[in-house]
C-alpha cells in the first residue's frame, strides 16, 4: 500500500512553483493597493523622519523585484509582519482563526455528502423519471441561490422563528456541532448542486456496469449491493470533483463567516481588507492559497488510497 | 468542402455530418422557452426600469422609513425611507448589466489563449497551464475581493477583478475542445488539403468549440451576478446609494427581526434571475449540442 | 430426455424500445435443459442469445423486457415470481458466468471478498469462514497460491485467472443451473481450453446443468451434448451436437459449417454466407434468413417458418428442410 503513495514527493515538487506563483500574486496585490504603506501603518500625522525610517526598514524605496525577495526572505523566516489592526504579529492572529474555518469546511463537506448521496441515488435509480426531474430541479434552483441569502433564510427559520440553533457563537469541542450547524449547512447547500450532478452521473454509469450484473446474479441486492458495489465505485470520481471545488468552498466560507459572525479566516480577511491591514491581508490570502493546495494534495492521496488501480508514481488522475 | 464531407467519419461535430437524431425545434425545448421568457422579462424590467419603477430609488423619506408593504410601497421602505420595490427594479439593471458585461473580457481573452495553447501546444501551452494552476489555488472570492479592494470600488474594478480570475475557465475549456478537435479526421483532411493553420482554427474547429463555450458563458453570467451580489453584501464593489441587490440584502439582515422581507426579496430576485439564465443555458446546450444531451 | 426438465423456455419473446418502437430481439424461443444436461446456444453476435440468458437470470438491461412467453424453472414460471422470490434463486439455484471478466468483477473489491459474498448472504457464514471457503474454492478451480491471490484486486490477475474467479463465484453455492455467456471468448486460445475443461469438471462435480452461449462452434462441440442455433432472434434448429454439426437441417447451420475451416481438409475453399444479418428493427415478412439463402424459393419470403419436427425427430425452422436434406442423405 505504501508504494501507492509513492507519487507524493512528485506532487509536492510540482506544488512548489505553484506556491511561488502564489506568493508573487499576493505580493503584487499589495503593490496594487493605492497609498503609501508607511503612511497606512503609522498614520497620516506621523513625522516625515519616522515615515522615511519605516520606508527604509520595509524597503519600500527599493525596486519591486528586490522587495519581492525581501518579502520571500521574511516569509521563510516565519516573519509575516505585524497586523495593523491588532498590533501583534500576524503569526499570533492566524492560529485562532484557522481552526474555525477548518471545522466549518469539514462539517460542510460532511453535510453536503449526507444530503447529496441519497438524492443522487434517488435520481440515478430511474433517470429522467419523476424523482430524477425533481432532484435536478432542486440542483437548478440551489445553484442560483446566493450563499449569504441562504444563510439569512436559514437563520430566519431555524434560529429566529424557531430557536433551534444559535448564531455567532463559537465555543469549543462538541458544542460547536450545534453552533456551526447553520453556517455549515449554508455552505453545504452551495456544494450540493455540483456534488449531486457528479454523483448521479457516476451512479448511472455504475448501475449499468457489468460487475453490478454479476453481483445481482449472485443474489446481491438492497443495501449490501448499494454499499459494496455502487457507492464505493460511484464515489471515486466525486472525490476528484470535491477536490477541485474545495477552493470554491473555502472562498464561500468567507461570506458565510461574515453572515454568521464567526471568528474564522474569512472574517479576518474581510476585516483586514476593510481596515487596510496589508500584512494581515497578505498573510491570510497566502494561507488560504496554501490551504487549497494542501487540500488538493490530500484529495489526491485519498483518491489513490481508495482506488487500488492507481499505480505508484502515477500523477494525478 | 466536398472533399472534406467525403472523408468525414467518426465523431465529427454538428455541421459536418447528418444528424442521427431529430433536432428538436426551439419551441419544443422547455428549458429554452422558459429561460427565454424569464430572462427576457428580467431584461425588459432592467431596460425599462425608469418607466416601471413607481418611485425614485434614491429618494429618501426618513419619516416613512422601515415601513412594511403597502399599496404605496409594494415591498415597504428601507431604513432611509426609499422604496424597496423601485430599488429592486433599478437593481436589476445594475446586477444584470454587470453580470453580462463581465463575461466579455474573460470570454475573449480566455478563448484566444486557450485556442492557441490547445492548437499549437509547445512551451506556450505548458506555461499557460501552470498559470492556470496557480489561479485555481486561490479561491475566486479571495482574489476578487482583494482586487476590488485594491482597485477601488466601482463598476470598472469589478469588471477587471472578475476578468483577471474567470479567464482561466474559458481557456481550459477551449484548450480541451481544440485538442480533441485537432485529432478529428476532417480537420486532418483540411490540413492535408493545404489549409493554413489559422484558417483551420477559425473556420473549422471554431464553430464547434464555440457552442460549448457559449453554454459555459451562460453559467458564468450567473456566477458573475452572484459575485456582484456577494461583493455588494460585503460592502465592496457597487457602493450605496446605487441600488444593488447585494447591498440591499446586507441592509435587510440588520432588520431581519422586524421586517424580514427586506432581506428576502432581493435574494429571491437573484434566484429568479439565475434560474432563468440557467434554463436558457440548458436550452442553448440542447440546441447547440444535441448529441451531448444528458 | 431423462427425468423432468430443469429449465423450460416456452415461446419467449424479448423486445427493446428503440426510437419509440418495439424491436423484437428474440422471438418465440423454445428451449429445454434437463437436469445435469449441457446445452449450447449458438449464433452470431446480435442473434439474441445473451438476452435469453439475461432474461432467465432476471438481469435484462434497462429498456429491454420480456414481451411474452414463460421461463419455467423446476416447473415454476420465473416471470410470475415476485422480484424478491426470484432473487432468492440467484446464487443457490441459478448462477451466471459473464463474458468479460475485467468488467464483470468489481475493480475496487478484493477477489476473495467477491467470492465470499454469496456465502455470507445465503449461508449466513461469518466473514472469516466465508473467506476461508473462498480460498478453498479458488484452489478448487485451479488458481495457484490461492491464499495470497484472494487478497488481490481484479486488475492484478490475468484474464484466465479472472475467469476462474468468476467460475468460483458462480459455483460457490452449488447451483443446479449454470448460465454461461461466452465465458471464453475474451480469453487466449490456450487458456480457453483450460477454462472449458474446468467448467465441465465443475458441472460434473456439482451436478449442475449448463446453458452455454457462444458463437464458436468448436467450443460447443467440445462441451455440449445438445445445441440450439439462433438466427435473428429465432431458434432455427435444435438437436444433439453430433447430429447438428455433422448433418445440419437448416441452410443457415449448413452455411456456418461450410464457412468454418476444416483442418482435415485444408484445401477446401471457405464458403462465406453472402450478405449480412438483418437489421432487427427492419423486419421483412417471411423467413429471416431467406435473403441470404441459396435454396430460398418464393414461398420462403411469404410466411415465417417456425420450429417443427423433421422426419427423423429433430427440429428445424425451414420450410424446405425435408426436401433439401432428405435429398442429401438419400
Amino acid at each position: 500500500m505504501l508504494q501507492r503513495l509513492g507519487f507524493i514527493p512528485g506532487r509536492l515538487l510540482q506544488a512548489i512553483p505553484i506556491v511561488f506563483g502564489l506568493t508573487i500574486i499576493v505580493f503584487s496585490l499589495s503593490k496594487l493597493i493605492p497609498g503609501d504603506a508607511a503612511v497606512a501603518m503609522l498614520g497620516e500625522r506621523a513625522g516625515p523622519d519616522a515615515l522615511d525610517a519605516l520606508r527604509e526598514k520595509l524597503g519600500l524605496d527599493r525596486p519591486a523585484i528586490e522587495q519581492y525577495f525581501l518579502y520571500i526572505g521574511r516569509l521563510l523566516r516565519g516573519d509575516l509582519g505585524d497586523s495593523l489592526m491588532y498590533h501583534v504579529p500576524v503569526i499570533d492572529v492566524l492560529p485562532n482563526a484557522l481552526p474555525v474555518t477548518l471545522s466549518l469546511v469539514l462539517y460542510a463537506v460532511l453535510l453536503a455528502l449526507i444530503i447529496s448521496i441519497p438524492l443522487a441515488a434517488l435520481a440515478a435509480s430511474r433517470p429522467n423519471g419523476v424523482r430524477d426531474l425533481v432532484v435536478r430541479g432542486y440542483t437548478l434552483v440551489a445553484q442560483g441561490m446566493p450563499q449569504m441569502w441562504v444563510g439569512i433564510m436559514l437563520m430566519l427559520l431555524l434560529s429566529l422563528q424557531f430557536p433551534l440553533f444559535p448564531i455567532g457563537r463559537y465555543g469549543s469541542g462538541l458544542e460547536n456541532i450545534r453552533n456551526l450547524f447553520l453556517p455549515a449547512l449554508t455552505l453545504a447547500i452551495a456544494l450540493t448542486p455540483t456534488l449531486i450532478r457528479s454523483l448521479r452521473q457516476s451512479m448511472i454509469t455504475v448501475l449499468e456496469a457489468d460487475y453490478v450484473a454479476t453481483a445481482r446474479s449472485k443474489g446481491s441486492a438492497g443495501f449490501p449491493l448499494f454499499r459494496d458495489h455502487i457507492v464505493r465505485n460511484a464515489i471515486l470520481p466525486t472525490v476528484s470533483v470535491v477536490g477541485v471545488h474545495l477552493s470554491y468552498i473555502v472562498g464561500g466560507s468567507i461570506v458565510v463567516e461574515r453572515v454568521f459572525n464567526l471568528p474564522g479566516i474569512g472574517q479576518l480577511m474581510v476585516q483586514a481588507i476593510l481596515n487596510r491591514d496589508f500584512p494581515l491581508m497578505q498573510a491570510v490570502t497566502l494561507t488560504v492559497g496554501l490551504l487549497v493546495i494542501v487540500v488538493g494534495i490530500v484529495t489526491d492521496v485519498v483518491y489513490s488510497l481508495l482506488d487500488p488501480r492507481v499505480a505508484a508514481g502515477r500523477a494525478k488522475a | 468542402m466536398s472533399v472534406v464531407s467525403v472523408i468525414v467519419r467518426g465523431k465529427a461535430p454538428s455541421k459536418a455530418r447528418p444528424r442521427t437524431r431529430q433536432l428538436r425545434p426551439w419551441y419544443q425545448n422547455p428549458p429554452l422557452v422558459a429561460g427565454l421568457i424569464v430572462t427576457g422579462l428580467l431584461v425588459l424590467i432592467a431596460v425599462f426600469a425608469p418607466f416601471i419603477a413607481p418611485h425614485d430609488p434614491l429618494a429618501q423619506d426618513l419619516l416613512n422609513a422601515r415601513q412594511g408593504p403597502s399599496p404605496e410601497h409594494w415591498f415597504g421602505t428601507d431604513s432611509l425611507g426609499r422604496d424597496i420595490a423601485s430599488r429592486l427594479i433599478w437593481g436589476a439593471q445594475v446586477n444584470l448589466r454587470i453580470g453580462f458585461l463581465a463575461v466579455l473580457i474573460p470570454f475573449v481573452f480566455g478563448t484566444i489563449v486557450g485556442a492557441i495553447a490547445g492548437y499549437f501546444g509547445g512551451w506556450f501551452d505548458i506555461v499557460i497551464m501552470r498559470i492556470v494552476d496557480i489561479f485555481y489555488a486561490l479561491p475566486f472570492y479571495v482574489i476578487v475581493i482583494a482586487l476590488v479592494f485594491a482597485l477601488g470600488s466601482g463598476e470598472a474594478s469589478i469588471y477587471l477583478a472578475i476578468a483577471m480570475v474567470s479567464w482561466t475557465a474559458y481557456a481550459t475549456i477551449v484548450r480541451g475542445e481544440v485538442i480533441v478537435a485537432k485529432q478529428l479526421d476532417y480537420v486532418r483532411a483540411a490540413r492535408l488539403g493545404g489549409l493554413p493553420k489559422w484558417r483551420i482554427l477559425v473556420r473549422h474547429i471554431g464553430p464547434n468549440v464555440m457552442s460549448q463555450v457559449i453554454v459555459y458563458a451562460m453559467s458564468d453570467v450567473v456566477m458573475n451576478i452572484l459575485a456582484v451580489v456577494t461583493l455588494g453584501y460585503l460592502g465592496l464593489g457597487i457602493t450605496p446609494p446605487t441600488p444593488e441587490w447585494g447591498s440591499m440584502i446586507v441592509e435587510g439582515q440588520t432588520f431581519i427581526t422586524t421586517n424580514w422581507l427586506m432581506a428576502t426579496i432581493p435574494g429571491l430576485a437573484v434566484v429568479v434571475a439565475s434560474l432563468g439564465l440557467s434554463w436558457l443555458g440548458d436550452g442553448l446546450s440542447d440546441l447547440l449540442n444535441p448529441d451531448r444531451r444528458k | 430426455m431423462a427425468g423432468e426438465n430443469l429449465l423450460e423456455i416456452e415461446d419467449l419473446s424479448i423486445g427493446i424500445k428503440r426510437g419509440g418502437r418495439q424491436v423484437r430481439i428474440a422471438e418465440d424461443v423454445n428451449l429445454t435443459v434437463g437436469v445435469g444436461e449441457r446445452v449450447g446456444l449458438v449464433g452470431e453476435s446480435g442473434a439474441g442469445k445473451s438476452m435469453v440468458l439475461r432474461a432467465i437470470a432476471g438481469l435484462l438491461p434497462r429498456g429491454v423486457e420480456v414481451l411474452s412467453g414463460a421461463i419455467r424453472y423446476d416447473g415454476k414460471n420465473l416471470l410470475d415470481l415476485r422480484p424478491s422470490q426470484r432473487l432468492r434463486l440467484m446464487g443457490p439455484e441459478i448462477a451466471m458466468v459473464f463474458q468479460e471478466p475485467m468488467t464483470a468483477l468489481n475493480p475496487l473489491m478484493r477477489v476473495g471478498e467477491q467470492i465470499a459474498e454469496a456465502s455470507i448472504r445465503y449461508k449466513g457464514m461469518s466473514r472469516r469462514a466465508a473467506l476461508a471457503r473462498a480460498v478453498e474454492l479458488m484452489s478448487y478451480v485451479g488458481i495457484p497460491d490461492p491464499k495470497t491471490r484472494a487478497t488481490a484486486f481484479p486488475h492484478e490477475l490475468s484474464g484466465g485467472l479472472r475467469q476462474r474467479v468468476m467460475i468460483a463465484m458462480a459455483i460457490s453455492l452449488k447451483p443446479r443451473l449454470l448460465l454461461c455467456d461466452e465465458p471464453t471468448t475474451a480469453l487466449d486460445v490456450t487458456v480457453q481450453h483450460q477454462v472449458l475443461r474446468l467448467l465441465e469438471e465443475m458441472c460434473d462435480e456439482v451436478g449442475a446443468a449448463l446453458l452455454f452461449v457462444t458463437h464458436d462452434l468448436a467450443v460447443i462441440n467440445q462441451t455440449c451434448r445438445r445445441l440450439a442455433v439462433m438466427y435473428a432472434g429465432h431458434v432455427i434448429e435444435t438437436g444433439t451436437t453430433e447430429q447438428v454439426l455433422h448433418d445440419p437441417r437448416h441452410p443457415y447451420t449448413r452455411g456456418l459449417l461450410e464457412s468454418a475451416p476444416d483442418f482435415d481438409r485444408p484445401e477446401r475453399l471457405l464458403a462465406a454466407i453472402p450478405g449480412s444479418a438483418p437489421n432487427l428493427a427492419d423486419r421483412q415478412p417471411g423467413c429471416a434468413f431467406a435473403p441470404r439463402c441459396r435454396d430460398a424459393v418464393e414461398s420462403c419470403f411469404a410466411g415465417e417458418p417456425t420450429l417443427h419436427a423433421t422426419i427423423d425427430g429433430r427440429q428445424t425452422a425451414c420450410f424446405r428442410a425435408d426436401e433439401l436434406f432428405q435429398k442429401v442423405n438419400a
